[in-house]
């Protein structure tokens, strides 16, 4: 398989990084096999004739004199039908097929293809013989599953004319299209493709986002939304629901394709994810959400050069369907661990550190991971169009802001939901501050919110927002004199804000029917909540008492509107009627006695 | 392609190599710097390999292998390098890494941190041996943990709730009685339903001889010792030793759960000295420091050993763990509790104001927190209202303890009416409900029930987190219980 000459021989061993000399035919990020046991690594730097490559396994029991075995292939993924519902490691091993051939346990050197190879999928040709095709024209499609349509696409760098296409049952590798390319050579299509991880997947032009992603969860898409084809970023201390947010966006993201990518976390949450996702449903389409959903896993006893790479698995996976023109939403939990992955490497290769012993290149990397998010016209001579939004947990040392990941991650997203610990203790969740957070969405998406919801919700939520506002205010105030030092206005204004975040922006992700709200459902509850000050604020003008318009028994039915399925979500202006009637027969009373 | 082979013309590289049995001892050290040799003119050295070292005095350490570059290989060795000279010392690499014998014969000893008898028994016979550093858990083949172990106390039942298989771990400060409430949970961990009992495997890392004493005390005195596996590293006991501690541990732990079925609780104490013996080595390696000096790759040392905790589909076992860990200065955003709740699955932060005010367990409610307990409660677990008491009371207890603290300002009487009902709320929460005897041991319902009784305190209005069917079955239920009360009282 390789020649004598090119198998180099290790030198130095120190953790996940080996170096080795006589690697001469090598390039930098080529793939190598390491030792008899043959663990995969890849080259991170050249001197002469001396690689340093940093080994996705664990490298115990492996010394100087060792030969490495160059592939001479960058770091790449498998695309194809039976990528859907399948769980990888960093590097795209099927993790079920390890564990059916290793036990429970993973051990080293397995070679298992991403992608299986005996599995027949049924091609549908879309196009015909003497047919021009271009780069990325869909030449057939697969009926994944039932909701993904995995359409074959003329790979990269390639057009020409078809000579044949084929119909029927097909393996991956078999020829299902054969093409003659502009120099008159014949090319076989399979409907696997390869791309190096690292190299953005090309595409025709990017687009500014402006459609929504709604989330079913109120605090984001009422206050910080997030478009199709955006940038977010989720940082919080342990213990404030970073990774309950990521699972609720995987769950309930209007997105076609969701690859979740955890990323140097806990075993126990991949495992959480795999048990749940198939058995939940889609809101829109009932069928089980693993059926739209790709799992990359390298949990944070896995070893720590593969998480590196694991995030460059996910994104090229995605953008792989983006390209077929589908919205795709990638989580990526967390990013912190992939940077800490970037640190260690840095360390062994004696680099010098930038901040934090983070390298230098942090915030390059991590600009350049965020930007393979986005809206874009996809390759082909239709022109369907295709988003990849991107959301990354950070986390953030002892909660610190400043840290330099945090830091260089804000600098490139557009979205920011910031998660506070002191939200969470009080059980708050989403623990999503709502004076901290911004998202730069709010304006794009405006147009499409006031076609599908009407100008009404754009300006509940403003408003629901300046009372917010007004109470962190109004609670300096409390703090330093008392509640006696405020008007009757301004403890509506209190209760109103009270009631916009109990009643309406706190969210139990854990109950079935809380866990997610329609935009439009949100829409109805913001808009009972606002009616109940605004009619509340008539009244005290008109002379009622504060008191009994707080203790109004109505409001409790505002409360839970929450709890009211979406099926049902009508009910919810009936309640906002009561209100108004509860308000009025408040005044009327007031009249009589007085 | 012909190799031409150069004739073998050279001579051995040191005289001071010497063959014994097939295996070779050098006496090549050429610098020692506090737990770290350097080796050189080494041949086939493997990375992570097991290393004897011979003393002038006859006295044999154990290290392992850090880093080899060519003929140079860097060691750790385990009990420091007191003794150790340049020129006099032999090392012999053993080809393998550091492994512990296993066997059920485990249960019932005392061992030090690296394995070996500390109890005067002979050597236990090794059903098999096993490389220390394990191999990490497929997520694939990972079970969910969801089973309720019931520990008996209330702030942990109710409202953090344990599951079979989660790491849990105890974030507390120095003269906290973290020990004590760990020797409870070992004492009253239980699963519903189910008869058998938790093996333990007990992992001290640098921790003193009264401490370790008091829990070897406590589980012979509830029995629990003949179902414990000890591995003690003392206060005294070399520190570099405690890198291997907690690995050793956990090798013992995955033989008894998923080889032998047992469920096993583990309790490794104190994290904050092992996380200092593996701070010496990174200085000693001359590596850039992280944060307070800890070295970088602290989040995925410890993600190894968290791990490796957890429940495995196929299997009957599980592994349940509770480390204990000292935050200096209290300071919960130092590295080592930071990191440590990033990897596990919640924490219990014992409070030192709740210590002075004299709750006991002084278990900090609001940032205590257990990630799995969704999960393993509810109906056909503990009891369907589980999940909305809870949220109840956290909401209630953070939302009196805001109260609180506005009334230290303003005195009381700024508050307003329902405010002040939530500051008595919070008062009678702490005092009856997170405080506890060490040796009372309330079953989950009675745990439950006692919530609700608490939250009749507050208007019903208030209930914002609980569902109505609960409202009408235990709210409702436990306001007429009182008001019956109360009219016997008043009659």
């Amino acid at each position: 398989m390789n020649r004598a000459e090119d198998v180099g021989r290790i030198l130095k061993v120190s953790g996940p990084l080996v170096v080795a000399e006589g690697m001469g035919t090598s390039r930098m990020y080529d793939v190598v096999k390491v030792s008899e046991k043959r663990l995969i690594g890849e080259i991170i730097g050249l001197e002469g004739k001396r690689a340093s490559i940093q080994v996705y396994e664990d490298t115990g029991g492996i010394g100087p004199g060792e030969p490495v075995y160059p592939t001479h292939d960058p770091l790449s993924v498998e695309l194809g039908p039976g990528l859907v519902a399948a769980i990888y490691d960093g590097i795209q091993r099927p993790l079920s097929d390890i564990a059916a051939r290793t036990g429970s346990f993973i051990s080293r050197g397995v070679e298992i293809p991403a992608l299986p190879r005996e599995r027949r999928w049924n091609f549908v040709p879309q196009v015909k013989k003497g047919q021009k095709v271009t780069v990325g024209d869909i030449l057939g499609t697969v009926s994944e599953t039932v909701l993904i349509e995995h359409r074959i696409m003329v790979p990269p760098d390639l057009s020409g004319e078809i000579v044949e296409i084929k119909k029927g049952m097909f393996t991956v590798e078999d020829t299902v299209a054969v093409i003659k390319d502009k120099d008159g050579k014949k090319v076989n299509l399979t409907m696997m493709q390869r791309w190096p991880v690292r190299r953005p997947r090309p595409y025709k032009r990017k687009h500014a986002p402006y459609e929504i992603l709604s989330t079913g969860q109120r605090v984001i898409d009422t206050f910080y939304p997030l478009c199709k084809g955006g940038t977010a970023c989720v940082p919080g201390p342990f213990g404030s629901g970073k990774t309950v947010i990521q699972h609720q966006l995987a769950k309930w993201a209007d997105a076609e394709v969701i690859i979740y990518v955890g990323c140097g976390e806990r075993g126990n949450e991949m495992t959480d994810v795999l048990i749940e996702f198939p058995e939940l449903a889609d809101p829109k389409s009932g069928e089980p959400l693993m059926k739209r959903t790709v799992l990359i896993a390298n949990t944070s006893n896995m070893p720590v050069a593969a998480r590196e790479a694991s995030v460059y698995t996910g994104i090229t996976i995605a953008e792989y369907f983006r390209d077929m023109g589908y919205s795709v939403a990638l989580m990526a939990d967390s990013t912190s661990r992939w940077a800490e992955a970037m640190r260690e490497i840095s360390g062994r290769l004696e680099e010098m550190p930038g901040e934090e012993g983070y390298p230098a290149y942090l915030s390059a990397r991590i600009a350049e991971f965020y930007e393979r998010a986005g809206l874009v016209e996809c390759l082909g001579s239709d022109d369907r169009r295709g988003a990849l939004s991107v959301i990354g947990a950070v986390s953030p040392p002892g909660g610190d802001l400043s840290d330099p990941v945090v830091q260089a991650t804000l600098r490139v997203v557009k979205v920011f939901w910031s998660l506070e610990a002191n939200l969470a203790y009080a059980r708050h969740f989403p623990a999503i501050s709502w004076l901290r957070s911004y998202s730069l969405y709010t304006p794009s998406v405006a147009e499409s919110v006031r076609e599908t919801l009407g100008a009404k919700f754009l300006e509940d939520s403003k408003e629901a927002m300046r009372l917010l506002q007004e109470e962190d205010e109004l609670a300096e105030i409390v703090r330093l004199i008392g509640i006696d030092a405020l008007s009757p206005k301004e403890r509506l204004i209190m209760e109103a804000a009270r009631s916009i975040r109990e009643d309406f922006l706190h969210q139990n992700a854990f109950h079935e029917i809380d866990t997610y709200a329609s935009l439009d459902k949100q829409a109805k509850m913001l808009s009972a909540v606002l009616r109940y000050y605004r009619e509340a604020r008539k009244a005290l003008d008109a002379g009622a008492d504060l008191d009994d318009l707080i203790e109004l028994p109505v409001r409790e039915k505002i409360a839970r509107t929450r709890y009211i399925p979406e099926g049902d979500r009508e009910r919810i202006p009936k309640i906002e009627e009561e209100v108004v009637e509860a308000i009025s027969s408040l005044k009327r009373k007031e009249e009589v006695t007085s | 392609m012909t190799s031409q082979k150069t004739p073998s013309t050279k001579t051995e590289k040191t005289a001071s190599k010497q063959k014994l049995r097939g295996i070779i001892d050098y006496q090549t050290i050429t610098s020692v710097s506090g737990p770290l040799l350097l080796v050189e003119g080494v041949e086939g050295v493997k990375y992570e390999e097991l290393v004897e070292i011979f003393l002038p005095s006859g006295e044999r350490r154990r290290g392992r292998v850090l880093e080899v570059n060519q003929d140079k290989a860097l060691i750790q060795v385990f009990e420091g390098s007191a003794g150790i000279g340049i020129g006099q010392t032999r090392v012999r690499f053993l080809g393998k890494g550091i492994t512990l014998g296993v066997s059920e014969e485990l249960l019932g000893r005392v061992f030090d941190g690296l394995g070996r008898p500390r109890d005067g028994s002979p050597p236990l016979i090794p059903e098999e041996f096993r490389d220390i550093n394990g191999l990490p858990i497929n997520p694939y083949a990972r079970s969910y943990p969801n089973e309720f172990i019931q520990t008996g106390i209330s702030c942990i039942d109710g409202l953090n709730t344990l599951v079979r298989g989660q790491k849990l771990p105890l974030f507390s400060g120095s003269g906290l009685p973290h020990n004590r409430m760990a020797a409870q949970i070992v004492r009253q961990a239980r699963i519903l339903g189910a008869e058998e009992e938790f093996a333990v495997v007990f992992g001290a890392m640098g921790i003193t001889f009264e401490e370790a004493q008091f829990f070897i005390d406590d589980f012979r005195r509830t029995g629990a010792l003949e179902r414990a596996v000890l591995f003690l590293n003392l206060a005294d006991d070399p520190a570099i030793e405690r890198i291997a501690t907690p690995r050793v541990v956990f090798t013992a732990a995955e033989y008894l759960a998923f080889t032998k079925d047992y469920h096993v609780l583990v309790i490794l104490t104190d994290i904050t000295n092992y996380c200092e013996a593996l701070r010496e080595i990174s200085a000693a390696r001359k590596e850039i420091p992280g944060r307070r000096g800890y070295p970088g790759y602290l989040y995925t040392d410890l993600a190894t050993i968290y791990e490796r905790s957890g429940r495995i589909k196929g299997s009957e076992g599980s592994i349940t763990l509770i480390p204990i860990l000292t935050m200096p200065e209290d300071d919960k955003t130092h590295p080592i509790p930071d990191l440590t709740g990033y990897i596990t699955e919640g924490q219990i932060i014992l409070s030192r104001t709740l210590h002075h005010k004299n709750v006991s367990p002084p278990v900090d409610v609001l940032p205590s927190l257990s990630r799995l307990k969704d999960k393993g409660i509810g109906a056909g677990k503990t009891r369907e209202d589980h999940a909305d008491l809870f949220n109840q009371l956290y909401a209630a207890y953070a939302r009196g303890k805001e109260a609180a603290e506005l009334a230290v300002i303003l005195g009381e009487a700024a508050l307003t009416d329902i405010d002040k009902q939530f500051m008595g709320f919070a008062e009678s929460f702490e005092r009856r409900y997170v405080s506890q005897d060490e040796y009372e041991d309330r079953t989950i319902s009675e745990t439950l029930d006692l919530g609700w009784e608490l939250l009749i305190m507050l208007p019903r209005a208030e209930m914002k987190r609980v569902r109505d069917e609960n409202l009408v079955k235990y709210y409702d239920k436990a306001a007429a219980k009182f008001k019956k009360s109360e009219e016997k009282h008043a009659s």
